[in-house]
């Protein structure tokens, strides 16, 4: 049981990269995978902070913000310097390997004797059920912080810029900081994976984002099934299904390697699950006809 | 309104493929003006349109609107005095957004979009009156996504669209191009009734004979990026649709 209690936590952490991939990805339309970058520079953020002694809840802010300035980076070389998305993504994230790195002035910093977000509250004796509570109101308040900004006419806009660019240029509307915003807030919100993840595995590691771009993907590409096969058009739940896709693909993850299989296969088991995922309906689907 | 003098566009300068697609061109058109642009593929009308609107800039000359000198104005820029119909249908909307939320983003054209919910009750009911205008029975759709409406449907709707908010200049490039002969006839029919109605100074591209007869009060043929021919209001009810056949001949 507790097992599987670890990976919907564990998706539950990784629910603002799945977020931060939906945003990038879905809405505006950009191929980003400054996620690696981001999501480590979270973990870094939060590690060397908590471990000085700053109150969690400053720590996410900062957290946060530090991904966004990468996020914003990674916009301005993309829509200034017009350099291909990706491009742009991976030098971002090329280049934060060495800031993370002089951050956290090692490769590793252990968190297990510092105050962190899941002690902050004590309802439960079950320490897994109290982290658990915890990060069910922490994704919660994200899903319900963008689903309101998507709705308002700021967010209108940004939904806009993805899906009809010359038109909502003839609305008046500057692209090009638009996507910066839009990259910055997906980043903001990968790093906040980062700052969740570092506390609930009590350290961050150099090496902790490597491939972690994968794990958004995944639980956006499940998430769209789900959107795709019900013709889902609200946004609120479109979000929800991405907070379940994150949690499925870590459950999908968790069940492999109960089953016995070496954990040094872990990303190729991850790389051919997204493959069937991403695959499966299409194929089905032709069976169909 | 629209002042245009000595405009130039040279695509590719300099190198082997350069092309000069507006030469010293210049055109004034006054407000209340509808003008109906003809001329063969490559005349430079589109890019005269572009230039226009701000989503080409000019490589010299200058573009007056209303007073200002908007030549080096972005096309965002310039969606104070300008609203457009694309000639496909899907440039004008944005397909996965509601009929609602692509008025609320008309609706806000010359204003700031700001972080509060403007597709509130009130501003339903207003797009629900003048969709019904339309007579096309969408005033029941506004929560469906415009993407999945045929494209004379999107395109009337872009043009009801145009009017949400301060308009003074609105420009069509081959409205109808994409449309079957029933809804082309519709979508310029809004058109022309919307331009009339708001008091809009008008700009419209086509390839249709019959469209450049029938509709405005202004017709200028291209040729080889400059003004060949520009036939004023008097002497245009004069003339017949075999007549502007002729030029192309």
């Amino acid at each position: 049981m507790d097992f599987y209690l670890t990976a919907i936590l564990q998706g539950l952490c990784f629910s603002g990269i799945a977020l931060g991939i939906y945003i990038s990805m879905k809405i505006f339309n950009i191929p980003d995978i400054t996620t690696d970058g981001s999501y480590t520079l979270g973990g870094a953020v939060s590690a060397v902070l908590l471990s000085s002694g700053y109150s969690p809840l400053f720590v996410l802010l900062i957290a946060m913000l530090a991904g966004a300035f990468a996020g914003a980076c990674t916009g301005l070389i993309h829509t200034k310097l017009k350099v291909n998305p990706l491009l742009s993504g991976i030098l971002v994230m090329t280049a934060l390997y060495s800031v993370n790195l002089s951050l956290m002035g090692r490769s590793n910093i252990p968190l297990l004797n510092f105050a962190n977000l899941y002690t902050l509250l004590r309802i439960f004796d079950n320490s897994n059920l109290n982290t658990l509570l915890i990060l069910l109101l922490c994704v919660l308040s994200l899903v319900i912080i963008i689903s309101y900004i998507l709705s308002t006419d700021f967010g209108i806009t940004m939904r806009a810029t993805g899906n009809s660019e010359t038109m909502i240029r003839s609305m008046g509307v500057d692209t090009d900081r638009m996507k910066v915003i839009g990259l910055a807030l997906a980043n903001a919100l990968t790093a906040t994976s980062g700052y969740l993840l570092t506390q609930f595995q009590g350290f961050a590691d150099i090496n902790m984002g490597i491939g972690i771009v994968i794990a958004g993907l995944g639980s956006v590409i499940i998430a769209e099934v789900f959107i795709s096969r019900l013709s889902i058009t609200s946004v609120s739940t479109s979000l929800i299904l991405v907070i379940i896709g994150a949690i499925i693909f870590q459950s999908v993850l968790a069940l492999t390697l109960s089953m016995g299989i070496d954990a040094s296969l872990l990303k190729l088991i991850t790389a051919v699950f997204v493959l069937l995922i991403v695959s499966l309906p299409k194929l089905l689907f032709k069976k169909a006809l | 309104m629209i002042k245009i003098s000595a405009l130039n566009k040279t695509y590719n300068e300099g190198r082997l493929n350069e092309v000069r697609s507006i030469q010293n061109l210049n055109l004034s058109i006054a407000a209340n003006d509808f003008v109906v642009i003809v001329g063969a593929n490559g005349s430079g009308k589109s890019t005269l349109l572009n230039c226009i609107a701000g989503s080409v800039l000019p490589s010299s000359g200058s573009i007056i609107i209303d007073g200002t000198d908007v030549s080096r104005l972005p096309d965002y820029k310039r969606s104070r005095w300008i609203a457009r119909v694309f000639q496909n249908p899907l440039s004008g909307t944005a397909p996965d957004l509601s009929i609602l939320e692509n008025f609320r983003l008309a609706a806000l054209r010359t204003r700031s979009k700001s972080l509060t919910i403007g597709t509130t009750e009130a501003f339903k009911n207003q797009v629900e009156e003048k969709v019904a205008l339309l007579g096309m029975g969408l005033e029941a759709k506004l929560e469906q996504p415009i993407g999945t409406l045929s494209g004379g449907q999107r395109q009337a709707l872009t043009l009801l669209m145009a009017v949400m908010d301060e308009l003074k200049i609105l420009l069509l490039d081959e409205p109808t191009a994409a449309l079957d002969p029933r809804s082309a006839d519709l979508v310029m029919k809004t058109a022309d009734k919307i331009i009339k109605e708001y008091g809009l100074t008008a700009v419209m591209v086509t390839h249709n004979i019959k469209d450049a007869y029938t509709y405005g009060n202004r017709v200028v043929q291209m040729s080889e990026g400059s003004v060949l021919r520009d036939i004023e209001q008097e002497e245009k009810k004069g003339l017949d649709v075999a007549t502007i056949y002729e030029w192309f001949g």
